[in-house]
């Protein structure tokens, strides 16, 4: 079975587990405050980080190219509070355009 | 759109953009997998990333179930559909009733599950039509949508210097450490400072 399969199975079985548990175990379990800050913690610090590694990165190398200027429009997108899918799609033509161009 | 287009861009079928899409149901789980596959990781540390990302559902079916009160059946679907949206929406309701909570969780959770997984298999079709994904800034959409993802949770400063932070370690850790690696540490910052604070 190929990675992509791998990951596509077991991250869907996972995400299900999860879910599932989290409507069957007894509130007090997960109710901990500790739990609930990690809990609002990780995901910030897991998305900085793909933002980052996806933006500067090829394999294993660090690199700078057309994806700083989608990240750019991407961020001042969002300062100027753009909907979801305009920051991912100015993103994606602001990048389209830099890597036709150079 | 943009998870269809992205997994297909990063070496995934159609049909495996498409069943992310139907089975794990969690927009940053989703990206997480086919950034971390794309980027050369693990199938194992794809997986590690996107379920620490999906420990937060966990916690949102803690606050939802008593809400819905659902059992069998109904309690699997409750399950499927618990996301940041559905949670979100339902807890803005609070104040209207305990039936506009339910009201407001069903009818953000299928809506967005219905649409969520068209877009996924247009977006896949899309790019694979597509050929040359740096043509169509496609790798710039996957940053671009985690940024929005993460966004709105910066709220305080405390916040805004976490996300700094790990993504400084984990830029400075990829030429060193395994792909994938440097992300899934970050998890473990989030945990120590989560600890001691």
């Amino acid at each position: 079975m190929s990675a992509f399969w791998i990951a596509t199975i077991g991250t869907s079985v996972i995400a299900f587990v999860l879910k599932y548990s989290g409507h069957s175990v007894p509130e007090r379990w997960l109710s901990h405050p500790k739990i609930q800050r990690i809990n609002a913690l990780i995901p910030i610090a897991l998305l900085s980080a793909l933002v980052a590694v996806q933006s500067f990165s090829e394999k294993s190398q660090l690199m700078i190219d057309q994806r700083l200027v989608g990240l750019s429009v991407a961020m001042i997108a969002l300062f100027l509070k753009a909907p979801f899918p305009l920051v991912v799609l100015s993103a994606a033509v602001s990048s389209a355009a830099v890597y036709h161009w150079l | 759109m943009a998870f269809g287009a992205a997994a297909v861009a990063n070496g995934f079928s159609v049909l495996q953009a498409c069943l992310l899409s139907l089975l794990t149901f969690s927009g940053a789980s989703q990206f997480a997998v086919v950034g971390v596959i794309g980027a050369g990781g693990s199938s194992i540390s794809a997986i590690a990333t996107a379920s620490l990302l999906g420990t937060r559902n966990a916690l949102y079916g803690v606050i939802m179930a008593p809400r819905l009160n659902v059992r069998g059946f109904k309690r699997v679907v409750a399950a499927q559909v618990t996301i940041d949206e559905s949670t979100g929406v339902a807890l803005g309701q609070e104040q209207r009733g305990i039936d506009a909570v339910k009201k407001g969780f069903w009818y953000t959770g299928i809506g967005v599950f219905v649409f969520w997984n068209l877009f996924t298999l247009a977006g896949a079709l899309g790019a694979q039509a597509m050929g040359d994904i740096r043509a169509f800034g496609l790798d710039s959409a996957v940053p671009a949508a985690f940024l929005g993802l993460v966004w709105p949770r910066l709220t305080g400063k405390f916040e805004r210097i976490l996300a700094v932070s790990c993504a400084l370690f984990a830029i400075a850790m990829t030429p060193i450490l395994p792909a994938g690696l440097p992300i899934i540490a970050t998890a473990f910052i989030a945990i120590v400072i989560g600890m001691k604070r």
